[in-house]
């Protein structure tokens, strides 16, 4: 039963995320690329965030109330918002120091 | 060297707290220190296999593979602390008692054992992989190895103190009402479990996003001491979202009803054999 409601999550979720905008980001050297990025607000997007390095990061956004694992040299998937027209600070946990970074809702 | 030991201790802490909140509401139980000793063990070991497997367990169910795994450790978690806590609402009193009596011998009675330590491996296993992960980042990216180490271990020692301060401070709780105290902290600390778990969901896509409800980072931020506290203990948000707060109090009515119902039964079970 559990495995089933399981797949019609994963079934209905495939199916939302076809028609979502993606935007990507990358991280190399601790850095991401690029430092802001702009979406539209009232807009649930797919944030395809592809890490250069061979070290893992974690993209992290109080703001957005986000985190997550990126392995090194490999991508992952994060949906955010609808939001609200502002500005939503993020940042790369394991490298806070150059690994910073905004997303700009308009 | 300090950027680690910030990293660590922040990880440690919430599995240091499930610990010792774990400890203290078994206290006086014959075989705890070994089951949820057990508990901790396994989940270092299941923490290092984890952080090996990350990129393909991020790379599973189209790239939600993280969050469904986060998630369902949490969920899993919070069942475990439910069951504990309905369990003790129905055998809390003799425990008490059992406890009053110098020298006398206290017996586990058929508490279940593994459903704690599979809570405090839970809690291990999740924040370990992390750690595991980062440093790993360090080390690959060629800070001295004596530095990582240090930086860690300092981390460790902190998270562990803190837990070590919070213990002693529940002891100091007497009897009667420790166990009541305990129930209602793991309470508290399944629904901010619960909440954390539908943030993941909602990361996921699986639940839709709202905006928060309030913010209130610019008072209390999760990001310092005390909001991270607070956000393990109690579930702290700054930022909210309906279905946060819906997962929060569902959690606490359901387990809350659980604990009443059962103490109830018990309680009626005992009157009536007192009569015949």
């Amino acid at each position: 039963m559990k495995y089933l409601i399981f797949m019609i999550f994963i079934c209905f979720s495939s199916l939302v995320a076809a028609e979502l905008p993606v935007y990507e980001l990358s991280i190399k050297d601790h850095r991401f690329y690029p430092e802001s990025l702009e979406i539209p607000a009232g807009t649930k997007v797919k944030l395809l965030v592809k890490n250069q390095d061979a070290t893992p990061e974690e993209f992290e956004s109080h703001q957005l109330n986000r985190e997550k694992i990126i392995a090194g040299n490999s991508e992952a998937t994060i949906y955010i918002g609808p939001l609200d027209p502002g500005e939503y600070g993020f940042f790369g946990e394991f490298n806070e120091a150059t690994a910073q970074g905004k997303i700009i809702v308009e | 060297m300090l950027g680690p030991s910030v990293i660590v201790f922040r990880e440690v802490l919430e599995a240091a707290l499930v610990i010792t909140i774990l400890l203290a509401a078994t206290r006086g139980l014959t075989g705890r220190n070994r089951w949820i000793g057990g508990g901790v063990t396994a989940g270092v070991i299941g923490a290092v296999i984890i952080a090996f497997f990350a990129g393909s367990i991020a790379d599973a169910f189209e790239g939600i593979g993280q969050e469904l795994f986060n998630a369902g450790v949490l969920f899993f978690a919070v069942l475990m602390l439910a069951w504990h806590n309905i369990w003790m609402s129905s055998h809390a009193r003799e425990m008490v008692a059992n406890l009053k009596q110098v020298g006398n011998e206290v017996t586990s009675g058929e508490l279940p054992f593994y459903f704690l330590s599979t809570a405090a491996g839970l809690a291990v296993l999740r924040e370990g992989s992390e750690i595991v992960l980062f440093l790993y980042g360090i080390a690959a990216s060629g800070e001295g190895a004596a530095q990582m180490t240090f930086g860690g271990v300092l981390g460790l020692a902190g998270g562990i103190t803190v837990g070590v301060l919070l213990y002693s401070g529940l002891l100091r709780i007497p009897t009667t009402s420790l166990f009541r105290v305990t129930g209602w902290l793991i309470l508290l600390l399944a629904a901010g479990m619960a909440a954390t778990a539908s943030g993941y969901l909602s990361q996921a896509g699986l639940l839709p996003s709202f905006a928060p409800l309030w913010n209130t980072s610019g008072f209390l931020s999760e990001h310092s001491v005390i909001g991270q506290l607070l956000h393990i203990l109690i579930g702290y948000q700054a930022r909210p979202t309906a279905i946060d707060l819906g997962f929060y109090f569902g959690t606490l009515i359901l387990i809350g009803t659980g604990m009443y119902l059962i103490s109830k039964q018990k309680f009626r079970h005992a009157s009536h054999s007192r009569i015949f």
